[in-house]
């Protein structure tokens, strides 16, 4: 299957990654071959196979819920690209 | 002979006889960046003036009767590794200025052993590569010959040990990131089993693969690394709750008897006739040493990369989620938040990760799930059933790290798939979560090649072991590449 340039731009909003116009039409050529060597996977019978999706022996660590010091608010904000008092400060979400 | 020859165990025991202090070793390494590094690009950052003071300070406890595993030995981090204080930047415009308020355990380890950090190393962004060519700021050069690449993702903490800009350091391994540039540098770079060491600090790339390892002239020496970070972490869930063995007493014992097992499949097409005849002599010497070679099967081999650039992408699209321009790193401002991710994330982060961010999210979204992600974690599945098996006949896997030597700067940027497939090798093991290992087996064409060996899950002593007993037997990891400072 071909990947076009609607799927291109539907999976770039999805994962809001602006693109600019000649980046698109390059990951299209790009992702098309590469989930075309992925079809390679089409030959195996999976059916009966269970996935895995991470290969150690644990299940639902837990520990005591034990207080312990976190970050300072300082130390929160000290990289934030910007802030008013202890909030991050973001353009509206809504017009 | 100049210090910065010395290996890891060297210096600590030149350390330890006050034949050197701290203070001179690691001056002896800041000069010696100073002079080479304008022509390798191995640091994004060198923090001489901590590593001075840190070394100052290895010095005042070594007079006061202190010692520590690493007390005042020089160390080198990639650069996806947290440092409070100390810029981490992943080789991403997305975090180029970014200072972590706290570090990574396994920087805490280091410097609670002791050790003084010299700086951070240069990587492909976010991880994402095989050449450290991905660097948004520059790319890393082989010490062999600097027209090739250092391979990647941690070709900076592997070049930097080829270069002795660092007498050890630490990297990271998703699909072969350390392996796969410890072969291309000529040097030992160890993957531990996945859990094995804590992963809190580590910028995420592939949660269910990454994991952190050594990078040394030796395997005592990475033994020596892996005693002082491995082990139970009560803030990484994912860490195994046992603690480690000492690594460097299981270094004992003679290769008599071990059963080593090769599987053919790596040694399929696409292998280089010099890589090829250099493993196979490598495999020659570890049955002089005492080891029984057989051929074993790894069947779904050929489907490794498929299945990796499926896995890890879609885990990467989640991890590189949070780089939103909210709460750290590059930002720009835009009239609305949601133009703000779209103009953030545009600018800040570079063709490769966009790339994978794009596959990973295409393979997780409505409709494509099951044929892409699911399909591919079933073949995970099987690609750790074949180790499964193996390990039924076999002690130790024993194949070639990387089907090339160091290729050329440029020559596989414009393919993906191309530079995909140089992974091949290493990336199964990932999948599987077992420990592997590279170390120097030989030159082809004036180039290293490194000689993989995998293990079963926490397995890094018995690997580490046979690493050792080879290179007493070998000259390989004594040569060094021939810098001078233009």
């Amino acid at each position: 299957m071909a990947i076009s340039r609607d799927d291109v731009d539907h999976v770039a909003y999805l994962a809001r990654l602006g693109l600019a116009e000649d980046e698109r039409e390059r990951l299209r050529a790009e992702l098309d071959q590469i989930l075309g060597y992925m079809q390679v996977l089409q030959q195996l019978d999976t059916s009966a196979i269970p996935p895995t999706a991470q290969v150690i022996p644990l299940q639902n660590v837990m520990r005591p819920d034990t207080p312990r010091p976190s970050l300072s608010v300082e130390a929160v904000f000290a990289n934030a690209p910007a802030r008013e008092e202890d909030y991050f400060r973001v353009a509206p979400v809504l017009e | 002979m100049d210090i910065t020859e010395l290996t890891l165990l060297e210096a600590r025991a030149a350390l330890r006889d006050r034949q050197v202090s701290s203070v001179e070793l690691t001056d002896a390494y800041l000069d010696r960046i100073a002079a080479l590094d304008p022509q390798l690009g191995v640091f994004v950052t060198v923090t001489g003036e901590e590593a001075r003071a840190a070394a100052r300070a290895a010095d005042a406890r070594r007079a006061a009767g202190e010692d520590a595993p690493l007390l005042g030995v020089p160390i080198a981090l990639k650069d996806v590794l947290c440092t409070a204080g100390v810029r981490t930047t992943c080789s991403s415009r997305i975090l180029e200025s970014f200072v972590p308020p706290f570090s990574a355990t396994v920087v805490e380890r280091l410097a609670a052993a002791g050790a003084v950090a010299l700086g951070k190393t240069n990587m492909d962004e976010f991880a994402m590569g095989s050449s450290t060519e991905n660097s948004a700021f520059f790319p890393t050069r082989n010490p062999w010959d600097p027209e090739r690449v250092p391979g990647g993702s941690s070709g900076g903490s592997a070049a930097a040990v080829a270069a002795s800009l660092a007498p050890a350091s630490l990297g990271t391994d998703t699909g072969g990131s350390i392996r796969q540039p410890a072969a291309l540098c000529g040097v030992v770079g160890l993957k531990p089993t996945y859990g094995r060491v804590s992963r809190y600090g580590l910028v995420a790339f592939a949660s269910s693969l990454d994991q952190i390892g050594p990078f040394a002239w030796t395997a005592a020496d990475c033994a020596l690394l892996l005693n002082v970070i491995a082990g139970p972490d009560p803030l990484d869930s994912t860490a195994l709750p046992d603690a480690a063995p000492n690594y460097l007493a299981a270094l004992d014992g003679d290769l008599r008897g071990l059963r080593v097992g090769v599987p053919r499949e790596y040694f399929a097409a696409g292998l280089e006739p010099g890589v090829e005849t250099t493993v196979r002599a490598a495999i020659d010497q570890l049955a002089a040493l005492g080891a029984e070679i057989g051929e074993v099967s790894l069947p779904h081999t050929e489907y490794g990369v498929a299945v990796y650039y499926l896995i890890a992408p879609a885990e990467a699209s989640s991890n590189l989620a949070r780089y939103d321009g909210v709460k750290y790193g590059y930002s720009v401002a835009a009239p609305s938040l949601l133009d703000g991710y779209f103009r953030t994330r545009e600018e800040g982060f570079g063709p490769e990760v966009k790339r994978r961010i794009m596959l990973g999210t295409y393979a997780l979204s409505a409709g494509y799930y099951d044929a892409y992600y699911r399909k591919a974690q079933q073949v995970r599945t099987l690609i750790k059933s074949d180790f499964d098996r193996a390990f039924e006949q076999f002690d130790v896997l024993a194949a070639p790290t990387s089907p090339t030597v160091a290729f050329r700067l440029g020559e596989k940027v414009a393919d993906p798939l191309a530079m995909y497939l140089s992974d091949i090798c290493t990336i199964p093991v990932n999948l599987a979560g077992l420990p592997g290992l590279s170390l120097p087996c030989g030159f082809a064409d004036e180039l290293p090649v490194g000689l993989q060996l995998i293990g079963p899950p926490l397995a890094e002593g018995r690997l580490l072991r046979v690493a050792q007993r080879y290179q007493e037997a070998t000259p390989w990891h004594r040569r060094r590449p021939a810098l001078q400072p233009r």
